[in-house]
């Protein structure tokens, strides 16, 4: 069995973003760059179903510009066995995302498709289900837990209130969620042995694929900034302003 | 115009997030909505909605079927809107892929018909995005759409049926694990009472219970502490978790790193309690208090 892994390079986790001047978007120059957190997660996974023996091949894939190559030999480095870059220039809506990855999938035939539920960029959340749409699968979307049985997998859920447990038919697509699975670090000796691990970049065009924009981004603008208020020094104080002054008690 | 709206019904009633999305919806002109499974005689009853659709043999957790039935009536509307909930957000961006469409999800504000304001980047920036598709397939963050009235309408009831001829993966449901709470709803409680990583176990967690008891609030959880292992997912409050903006919200022993930031921020009065002095959380609380929780839990229990 073959698992694709789709992943997203994003803007770090850990940096706090800018609006350009000029509204049309965020400040990425010169920032630091690393692989979506929940698609870390998604490769793990992967690679763990991969090494239960329940998979035999983990293929990563991602679709961006040439630099977009380091998220790949990243997840090779926790393990993936190869890599596929679909380069493009633009920036892609799910939906184009959707389309790009359906033609990857139709020449790979993967029994499983571990993506991040969500990326941290435009926190659209959408690849996924639109990604099963498009193909006629069953999705199981916010994973927490995944095991594989024969053609079936057994999924649990995160949903509003608690979890729920589903049986899916293969071939899936499987979103992560946060409590999936604690994502390995690459060791040196892997990151040194990923350089060598194939990567094939495909131009996004050859897939001849609908990738056009349905969103136009009229502007982008920081949020109304919160103030900070004061500070009380007892729990008398606190508790003397909540209700004389703010009154929420 | 008509927008459609997927509903949830919990407990016989039409949830607030859902409440807030007919509200949202009310922007577009006439509004419809859908249920699955039970609970169509509550939405007739929501003010301002024209008609019922129900499909009582479908239920909201199957995205296959859920997304299936919407995209054969979808070409009747020009909105299909649901409240960005764990439901929503598994079931709208498939519709949005069998229509070919691309989804605009956690909206706070609708400009016109086509445009619409949504968060990206964890809150830090609000980006305007105008759509060119047919039909607009959008989540609604609920905290910033106030909900209409659970009572007051009377809207027709009219039964619709999934086509069977169509090829639908099938998926099946084979348990729910829910966690019981007697506290309200984390995404409409008037209070939110939410504690970190700095409460060190699950245990410790529950030093917050008398005091949410006292408050009539909901007990939310930071990422780190949800990660942790304090609490469940479900309670867990930002960008990736639940969206909240209480009336009050209290912040004990979390930092306020930017995603849970994200998802707090909008309360109206915002409470840290917190031993550190630099933790970013007091940045944006109106009341700050530098104190080991482990003594202050104690005193506002009493103090209430």
């Amino acid at each position: 069995m073959k698992i694709l892994v789709p992943i997203k390079r994003v803007v770090d986790y850990n940096v706090k973003v800018r609006v350009a001047a000029d509204g049309s978007g965020v400040d990425t120059q010169g920032v630091k760059m690393s692989m979506n957190p929940f698609d870390e997660i998604a490769v793990e996974e992967g690679i763990r179903l991969r090494e239960s023996g329940a998979a035999k091949e983990v293929v990563v894939v991602t679709i961006g510009a040439q630099a977009a190559q380091d998220v790949l030999r990243t997840a090779m480095a926790m393990g993936a066995d190869r890599a596929i870059l679909v380069k493009t220039d633009d920036t892609l809506e799910p939906r184009a995302v959707a389309n790009a990855l359906k033609a990857v999938i139709e020449r790979e035939n993967p029994s499983i498709v571990s993506m991040g539920k969500q990326a941290i960029d435009d926190d659209m959340n959408a690849t996924g289900q639109i990604l099963a749409a498009k193909l006629n699968w069953p999705q199981a979307t916010f994973a927490s837990k995944v095991v594989v049985n024969g053609d079936k997998a057994e999924v649990t859920r995160e949903i509003d209130g608690g979890t729920a447990t589903f049986a899916v038919p293969l071939p899936a697509i499987i979103t992560a969620d946060l409590r999936l699975n604690e994502p390995r670090y690459a060791s040196l000796p892997n990151i040194m042995k990923a350089r060598k691990k194939p990567l094939e970049t495909i131009e996004l065009e050859s897939l001849g694929v609908d990738t056009a924009s349905r969103l136009t981004t009229i502007s982008v603008a920081e949020p109304a900034e919160r103030q900070a208020g004061v500070m009380v020094s007892s729990v008398a104080e606190l508790v003397e302003k909540l209700k004389t002054e703010a009154k929420v008690i | 115009m008509t927008a459609l709206v997927l509903l949830e019904i919990e407990n016989g009633a039409v949830r607030q997030a859902s409440r807030s999305a007919v509200a949202a919806a009310s922007a577009f002109g006439s509004v419809d909505v859908l249920v699955l499974g039970a609970g169509a005689e509550a939405a007739a009853r929501l003010p301002g909605v024209a008609r019922v659709r129900h499909a009582e043999s479908l239920s909201d957790s199957i995205a296959e079927s859920a997304s299936a039935l919407l995209a054969s009536i979808a070409a009747e509307y020009t909105h299909i809107i649901s409240a960005a909930t764990a439901n929503g957000k598994n079931i709208l961006p498939r519709l949005a892929g069998l229509l070919d469409v691309q989804p605009i999800p956690d909206v706070i504000a609708i400009q016109d018909a086509d445009t619409f304001v949504r968060p990206i980047y964890a809150g830090n920036a609000l980006a305007t995005v105008r759509s060119s598709d047919n039909i607009k397939v959008l989540t609604v963050r609920g905290a910033n759409f106030d909900p209409v009235a659970s009572e007051g309408g009377s809207a027709s009831i009219e039964a619709i049926a999934l086509d069977t001829s169509a090829t639908i993966p099938s998926v099946e449901e084979i348990s729910v694990n829910l966690s019981t709470s007697e506290r309200p709803e984390l995404e409409s409680a008037r209070v939110v009472l939410s504690g970190g990583r700095g409460l060190k176990d699950a245990a410790n967690f529950k030093l917050l219970d008398p005091i949410a008891d006292k408050l009539g609030a909901a007990i939310g959880a930071s990422r780190a502490a949800v990660d942790s292992g304090f609490a469940p997912n479900e309670m867990q409050v930002g960008q990736t978790g639940k969206i909240v903006a209480p009336e009050l919200y209290v912040a004990v022993g979390l930092s306020g790193a930017i995603q849970h930031l994200a998802g707090m921020k909008d309360s109206r009065v915002i409470v840290a309690i917190n031993i550190d002095p630099e933790a970013p959380i007091f940045r944006v609380a109106d009341y700050g208090l530098v104190a080991d929780l482990f003594t202050v839990l104690p005193e506002l229990e009493q103090a209430l």
